[in-house]
């Protein structure tokens, strides 16, 4: 899971890992926390199966990226390998040193193409739009929980996960979440079967 | 929302906690009833816990100002018979390390468990300093857990042990075991006694010479009963079978574990003292050594020692052999890349993405965060005239990156202000010292008194805001207290400056930008030690206590002249450019109005 500091990686990486538990799954998790939440590139990690004990994956092991924000994924991009199912947020978040001019960020389409040039298994999601459509654009993050989630074969259940989500989020914003969660399930669910993001045009 | 206070006192099942919850759900089982600590990455969260829960267990619980006054009344407990439990990052033992070096030869009476919290890679450090050498100049045991659950159970047997010895213990992790997330099996909690009572015994606890040289045998005939004690715990113990042997200790384990095949493994995780007889056994008749540990070669020199001294013809190999790196944190990638000396598990082939040309997004001072608003003041009150930025520990330290590029010169909590001093003895450049509310109660206070006694001329700035925000916000002496049912009124920093004699002293809203300025202007020009202070809550804190009165600010796309000022100047991430205009960002601006004041054309203004 990648992402920028704030945009709620350590709350998806909670609440995947408690609804793990719930299940009786064995479950470790790696977070970062302090200087590198100041807005900056943030990565947790959740490891799942029997016997782990590492709290950290090696180059090419990731199962799926998680990606917040478009850059955060490709940086991120080597622990994945051919089969692991890339889903990135397409809204992105520009660094303080783009906005200065400093440094570019880079074009979305040349992005998209890098990805998948050596992937085709990359699921992009605007997930900030999703929410804003759940009632709350802050909810992004339970999109992409949700879509997470709505992989085939994920090894917890949509309700185990749903049940974690809204133990994490305050009451009032609890609709909105459960919303922009179960429409992230639903999107990466019509996404799936062929790839190229077979049903689109349903949602 | 659930209430995790409740769940940190459960009293049975399994709870999928952060390292440092485990470990202070550790000292809640062990029955420890004084905790003390300052503050600091990655041993924050600990803290967060206790301060929460103090009061419904009977803890006495504090935020010191410093990890050497931790570690004292810490002492102070442990002699009085009572469990301790004082807990710190790595850099903060450097500051506990004088009470923590005599500790170890007075001993005490209660356990007492002092947690170092190391920092390889230096993710929110200064330095990478192996701390286990701590622990070996002070001929205290030390323990090293490799996992959340591994962290919880050993808070428990460092208590045991440190009771069975009468000595402080310490255990030290890394970041990578305080901020791991795993499952932690519960367990019941100590019955233990409440009140303490401290018997006089000079001879042991006043360490003139005379009683240091005795204390100084009985630390070390203690030290031989730890051997023992090394020798037989379980704590230490062998897995897996193979002709080649893998020691190794700490999160390094846990790699070793899942991603090499056909070895046989010696876990330590009693590390002081290494345990002699169990490594030359292990040792012995092995085709070859391979001692997988992060940082320093501590245990592969014992390794070493050990085997000479039994005369053991077995290679040892690691980072005196130049097979593994003696910087930085290790990962799953670092064993597989031992594939030609150790048989590493199949992984997959990682994905190559050609280089696209990342930005690269390093941590920035937040939205509204004052520190920019004191910073971008000082450059206006400094004009072309040059000064020395001599900075220090916190957020503002962030503030070294372009445009504001305001830290010339930074080493440890409270450096700013001695070094200040040191400048002006050096030079005659102008000197402006950087310095937190917290970190000038740290370490400050003694360097800002040194400057007055010996008439360093400089500009001191304090940028209060109230708060140890960098850390999660906990509350320092500038603010008081209001946790584990005691309540004091914070020390108002100007009174305390004035209290020292300093003759130019003024307190400045760094929002209000030319205000500001116009004072640090004057204080730039006072002769003499100069004091400003610069107050303004943490925006987070405020967000945090739900106080935060946010008045979103836009852009008026018809007054703007696309000179992009605002974003060159403050580097503010609520300042958006894009394509050829300049946006706010509505979530994150929280409108400090910083912008708005620095716009040539007054094109930024409230919204509506």
């Amino acid at each position: 899971m990648a992402g920028v500091g704030g945009q709620g990686v350590l709350l998806a990486s909670n609440v995947l890992g408690n609804a793990g538990l719930e299940e009786g799954k064995e479950i470790v998790l790696s977070e970062l926390h302090g200087m590198a939440q100041r807005g900056g590139s943030v990565v947790a990690t959740l490891r799942i199966g029997e016997g782990v004990t590492s709290p950290l994956i090696e180059k090419g092991g990731a199962d799926v990226l998680l990606g917040f924000e478009p850059v955060e994924t490709y940086r991120y991009l080597a622990f994945a390998h051919r089969g692991t199912y890339i889903i990135m947020n397409t809204t992105p978040i520009l660094p303080v040193q783009v906005s200065m001019g400093l440094e570019k960020y880079p074009d979305l389409s040349l992005l998209h193409d890098a990805i998948d040039e050596i992937s085709d298994r990359l699921f992009p999601i605007d997930a900030n739009d999703l929410a804003e459509k759940a009632g709350n654009r802050l909810a992004a993050s339970s999109v992409l929980i949700g879509a997470i989630t709505g992989l085939k074969d994920f090894p917890i259940s949509r309700e185990a996960v749903e049940r974690a989500l809204l133990r994490r989020v305050p009451a009032r914003y609890a609709d909105a979440n459960q919303k922009a969660f179960a429409i992230g399930y639903e999107k990466m669910k019509s996404m799936l079967p062929g790839s190229k993001y077979q049903n689109e045009e349903t949602q | 929302m659930d209430k995790p206070s409740d769940r940190m006192l459960a009293r049975e099942g399994n709870l999928l906690l952060l390292g440092n919850e485990a470990i202070a759900r550790g000292c809640i089982e062990a029955g420890v009833r004084v905790a003390a600590t300052y503050p600091g990455t990655p041993s924050s969260e600990i803290g967060t816990v206790l301060e929460r829960i103090a009061d419904d267990i009977g803890l006495t619980f504090e935020y010191s100002v410093n990890e050497k006054v931790a570690v004292e009344v810490c002492g102070a407990a442990s002699a009085s018979g009572l469990r301790s439990f004082s807990f710190m990052k790595h850099v903060g033992l450097n500051v506990a390390s004088d009470a923590f070096m005599t500790l170890a030869y007075s001993g005490i009476k209660g356990g007492m468990v002092i947690l170092s919290a190391d920092d390889p890679s230096c993710h929110s450090s200064q330095d990478e300093q192996d701390n286990r050498f701590f622990a070996k100049m002070a001929n205290v045991p030390m323990l090293e857990p490799s996992t959340p659950r591994e962290a919880k159970g050993m808070v428990l047997e460092a208590f045991d042990i440190s009771e069975k010895l009468e000595t402080p213990v310490l255990l030290r992790t890394t970041t990578r075991v305080n901020h791991a997330r795993g499952i932690v099996p519960l367990g019941p909690f100590h019955e233990i006694r409440t009140l303490g009572k401290f018997d006089k015994d000079p001879s042991r606890f006043v360490m003139i010479p005379a009683h240091a040289r005795v204390n100084r045998l009985r630390s070390l005939e203690r030290f031989e009963r730890a051997m023992k004690l090394s020798e037989s715990s379980p704590l230490n113990f062998v897995v897996g079978t193979g002709p080649i042997g893998v020691v190794t200790s700490g999160v390094s384990y846990t790699f070793v574990k899942e991603f090499l095949r056909d070895v046989e493994i010696l876990k330590l995780a009693f590390t002081n003292p290494v345990p002699e007889n169990r490594v030359r056994e292990f040792v012995e008749g092995k085709e070859k050594v391979v001692v997988v540990e992060e940082l320093d070669p501590y245990i592969e020199d014992e390794v070493l020692r050990i085997s000479k001294g039994a005369e053991i013809k077995v290679p040892v190999l690691g980072k005196r052999t130049g097979h593994l790196p003696r910087a930085f944190e290790f990962s799953p990638d670092t064993i597989l890349s031992l594939k030609e000396t150790l048989p590493v598990i199949e992984t997959k082939n990682p994905l190559v993405p050609r280089d696209i040309g990342l930005p690269n997004r390093p941590p920035v001072l937040c939205a509204g965060c004052p520190h920019r608003a004191t910073y971008y003041a000082t450059k206006l009150a400094l004009g072309k005239e040059e000064a020395i930025f001599s900075s220090d520990v916190g957020c503002y330290s962030l503030g070294v990156q372009p445009p504001l590029e305001m830290a010339d010169f930074l080493l440890c909590m409270g450096s700013s202000v001695g070094a200040a001093g040191g400048f002006k003895s050096a030079t005659d450049q102008k000197v402006i010292g950087f310095i937190g509310d917290s970190t000038f109660f740290h370490a400050g206070i003694p360097g800002f008194i040194n400057a007055i006694l010996n008439d360093h001329r400089y500009l001191l700035i304090i940028l209060d805001n109230r708060s140890t925000a960098m850390t999660g916000h906990q509350p320092n002496p500038g603010t008081g207290r209001d946790y584990g049912g005691k309540k004091t009124s914070g020390i108002d920093l100007e009174k305390l400056v004035r209290g020292c004699g300093v003759g130019y002293v003024e307190t400045v809203d760094p929002y209000r930008i030319k205000d500001a300025s116009h004072t640090i202007r004057e204080a730039l020009d006072f002769d003499g030690l100069a004091v400003v202070i610069s107050g303004r809550p943490c925006p987070l804190l405020l967000r945090k206590e739900g106080s935060l009165r946010v008045v979103p600010f836009e852009v008026d796309k018809d007054k703007c002249i696309h000179c992009y000022s605002c974003v060159q100047k403050l580097s503010c991430p609520a300042l958006l450019r894009r394509a050829d205009s300049v946006e706010i960002d509505a979530i994150l601006c929280i409108g400090c109005g910083c912008c708005a004041q620095i716009c040539p054309k007054h094109a930024i203004g409230v919204v509506g």
